[in-house]
């Protein structure tokens, strides 16, 4: 009845890295490993990073005194974590809540699968690289789910409300930004995408798209000033709050290895990825994440948090108006130019996405001072 | 082999799942059990070389269409009680069971032809000339997208405040 499933081979992996380390079974482990030490050494940059370059522009001088400049302070917290009691709420729906902080985790680290750290140098180059990065994400937000709900705790329960609102909404923006970078690049793997950049990165040819999808991105993860899911001063913690030692660990390394994730995604589509003179390929990728992260660090510095009804309506009003017109333009040049757009096209994109941030932000209200509801 | 086998698992812990989603009295368990079924199917795809579809199902049942079942889960008022009987528990049962004969008839009736064509790589291509080329399903696509937009308008004009 089943036989015929025997005669499908495997379609993918049938892109693999022609070069390094070869097309076998110890690609798999060695590229495994590799993510695991990319990804666990950036969340711990990432931390240390974020705390520091957060108490430069706040005029402080933050963790100094763990390791030299600090460097060990993360390592110092996860220990201390580690060590903590685990404590289950009484009432909390057991199962669920002790399987949501592994859900909420490991989509996190499987992103990265796809995500080349030099020229065909990543897990598995799918051809469908940049729908599995969105498939893959939105699984996360299940865990969330899970925690705010097992939890049996009304913060708990509202934050988790407000992060699925979010990312519900915030998806859309995404989607439609990279189909316009994608209808460019000609493919959905981010390798392909990342040597369609051969002459200049993506985010001068689409500025407009690389603005929506880093708002939307810090949206998407829960970075101030759209942390109103985790916000302190209204609902303790949002969704983690009853959670403690090990699970917490597990949601604050899935939180920066959200951010870690979207910033590689953001400097392999806009910014080139491992395209880059003088210097090697992956470390131009890990310098471009990193300077991602900066800009993700900087806006949570300068931004005040924003409320629920401006959350909303900056997700549908702003970013997936804009996006829809950006598709509407990047698809009129792609047909005109179907070999290729000429690099001036540039500037005319440029002035594009000026105009029409100037033009839309006239039109676009989020009810004065007052909670626009209905 | 390996094929073989990855279908077998993913085939139980679809089936499994889907068993516990009507058996389950915690709807939100229940809700979740389904999410794992949806996977699984996913899991399925892949192994029948359709990448794209996988991806597809994901984003849109695991990633939407649950989403917005646990959201009504959540503004459920006393969902505690849970998963309530009622006296068509007995008919229920039997229509399922003679539904699931039906389809076993069917399926096992039926000679299954078997393509001896290797899979497409990559699939997006080959997708999108059936479905916005010639000789595609252009016509159908287009009306799904007008029925999509008719439903949209349609729960906006019924929940807006008069």
């Amino acid at each position: 009845m089943f036989a015929g499933l025997n005669n499908n081979p495997v379609s993918f992996p049938q892109a693999m890295p022609p070069d390094w380390p070869g097309n076998a079974w110890w690609h798999w482990v060695i590229f495994t490993v590799i993510i695991l030490v990319f990804f666990l050494g950036s969340v711990i940059m990432f931390i240390y990073m974020e705390r520091r370059v957060l108490a430069k522009m706040q005029a402080r001088i933050g963790p100094n005194r763990v390791g030299p400049f600090g460097l060990l302070q993360a390592i110092a917290d996860a220990v201390k974590v580690l060590m903590k009691e685990m404590v289950t709420p009484a009432n909390a729906d057991k199962i669920v809540y002790w399987l949501a902080p592994a859900i909420t985790f490991a989509p996190v680290v499987m992103v990265l699968a796809v995500v080349p750290f030099a020229d065909g140098a990543l897990l598995a180059d799918l051809n469908i690289g940049i729908l599995y990065v969105l498939a893959i994400s939105s699984l996360s937000s299940i865990g969330v789910f899970m925690a705010g709900w097992s939890s049996n705790n009304k913060y708990s329960l509202i934050g988790a409300m407000r992060m699925v609102a979010a990312v519900v909404s915030y998806e859309m923006p995404i989607v439609l930004a990279l189909a316009s970078v994608v209808l460019i690049a000609g493919s959905m793997s981010l390798n392909d995408i990342v040597i369609a950049q051969q002459s200049y990165p993506m985010l001068l040819m689409q500025p407009l798209a690389f603005l929506l999808m880093f708002i939307a991105g810090c949206a998407e993860i829960n970075r101030s000033p759209f942390d109103l899911m985790e916000a302190d001063s209204e609902i303790v913690a949002g969704f983690h709050t009853e959670y403690t030692g090990m699970k917490f660990a597990l949601f604050y390394l899935a939180e920066y290895g959200e951010a870690v994730v979207m910033s590689s995604v953001i400097a392999t589509v806009f910014l080139g990825g491992w395209q880059g003179p003088f210097l090697w390929p992956w470390l131009w990728f890990i310098l471009k994440t990193f300077f991602v992260f900066f800009l993700m660090i900087w806006t949570r510095t300068t931004l005040p948090r924003v409320r629920i009804d401006q959350l909303m309506s900056l997700a549908w009003k702003f970013l997936f108006p804009l996006a829809l017109i950006n598709l509407i333009f990047t698809g009129i040049e792609v047909l005109t130019y179907p070999d290729g757009i000429p690099w001036y096209f540039i500037f005319a994109n440029i002035a594009i996405g000026a105009i029409l941030v100037l033009l839309w932000s006239r039109l676009y209200k989020v009810g004065g001072g007052r909670i626009a509801v209905g | 082999m390996a094929l073989s086998i990855g279908f077998w698992i993913l085939a139980i812990i679809a089936v499994g799942a889907a068993l516990t989603v009507v058996l389950l009295k915690d709807i939100f368990r229940a809700a979740l059990c389904m999410v794992l079924t949806l996977v699984a199917v996913a899991g399925i795809y892949v192994t029948l070389s359709a990448d794209f579809l996988a991806g597809v199902q994901v984003i849109v049942y695991v990633g939407a269409i649950s989403i917005l079942l646990i959201i009504g889960i959540m503004l459920t008022r006393e969902v505690q009680q849970g998963n309530p009987t009622n006296k068509f528990r007995i008919p229920a049962f039997l229509v399922a069971l003679v539904f699931f004969g039906v389809m076993c008839f069917v399926f096992l009736g039926t000679p299954w032809q078997q393509s001896g064509a290797t899979p497409v790589t990559p699939t997006t291509g080959a997708l999108a000339d059936k479905l916005f080329g010639e000789d595609g399903f252009m016509l159908t696509v287009e009306i799904a997208g007008v029925l999509l937009l008719a439903a949209v308008i349609g729960a906006i004009a019924m929940a807006r405040e008069k």
